[in-house]
């Protein structure tokens, strides 16, 4: 699976107004709502069951990114959206240091596989210093589509 | 013979009192796969030993003890992997995943 094909880059955030976890993950799904892609589903629902599954266990796996997701009834397909910080916010990441790259999933239910292809595919990019330092360098929508974008067309740069 | 050199799908060689090396076939059969939660469970059970712990599908072979790494698996339910232990407590080690993937299932349900 590639980045395009579950990411919404209508909805990236390219800085979050929010400086804590919960704001960022409700600017995230209220963007994904407002890009069309949640259907009927309320927002703020949505926003409180993906802040219950972060309470459960930080899906901040470390090196300043977080991937916080949730299984939803709102969504027949995989879907993410992107949001940064400079300032970098407090996930009680694994490696307690500070969060600057948001991956908010959204994945359907009963669809077990195709939540761990999309979570393969960010994984596996996240391993590289290279790829975790530009997205952070990344200071609007279109930079962060174009990046994905090329990540997708496996360029030479990671 | 010990139990464990009983078991097929074990196959372990003693290098050396201190080099043990270890490896086990397992099947994931809980329904949702190795997401994020199972994932840490593995990592953490990994992390309390002194092996070197790495696990691999068909194509990619990754750190048994890193997160993010296991997440890059993807294994889905049905998936088999390897997994491969390098040090004192190898055995034990192999003993504890594979229980913890084929007999607790990560403590979730099979499709």
């Amino acid at each position: 699976m590639k980045f395009e094909d579950f990411v919404c880059f209508e909805a990236t955030v390219p800085e979050f107004e929010a400086a804590d976890r919960d704001g960022a993950i409700a600017e995230l799904v209220s963007s994904l709502n407002k890009a069309g892609k949640l259907g009927e589903s309320n927002s703020k629902a949505i926003t409180r069951a993906v802040i219950k599954r972060e309470n459960e266990a930080s899906t901040g796996m470390g090196k300043g990114v977080a991937v916080p997701h949730v299984n939803h009834k709102a969504v027949k397909d995989v879907v993410a959206a992107v949001g940064q910080s400079q300032a970098g916010i407090d996930f009680s990441a694994l490696d307690k240091q500070p969060v600057y790259t948001v991956i908010l999933l959204i994945s359907p239910v009963n669809e077990p596989d195709k939540h761990l292809q999309a979570m393969e595919n960010i994984f596996r990019n996240l391993q590289y210093e290279k790829f975790r330092r530009f997205l952070r360098q990344c200071r609007s929508a279109e930079q962060i589509e174009d990046l994905l974008r090329e990540v997708d067309e496996g360029s030479s740069l990671l | 013979m010990k139990e464990w050199a009983r078991d097929p799908r074990m196959n372990a060689e003693k290098n050396s009192l201190e080099n043990v090396v270890c490896e086990a076939v397992v099947e994931i059969k809980n329904a949702d796969g190795i997401h994020m939660r199972p994932a840490m469970q593995f990592v953490d059970i990994a992390n309390r030993y002194k092996s070197n712990i790495t696990v691999s599908n068909n194509e990619t072979q990754v750190d048994g003890k890193s997160i993010m790494q296991m997440s890059i698996l993807a294994a889905t339910c049905g998936t088999k992997l390897k997994i491969k232990a390098e040090g004192s407590d190898a055995q034990e080690v192999i003993e504890m995943l594979r229980e913890l993937i084929e007999d607790k299932m990560f403590g979730e349900p099979a499709p």
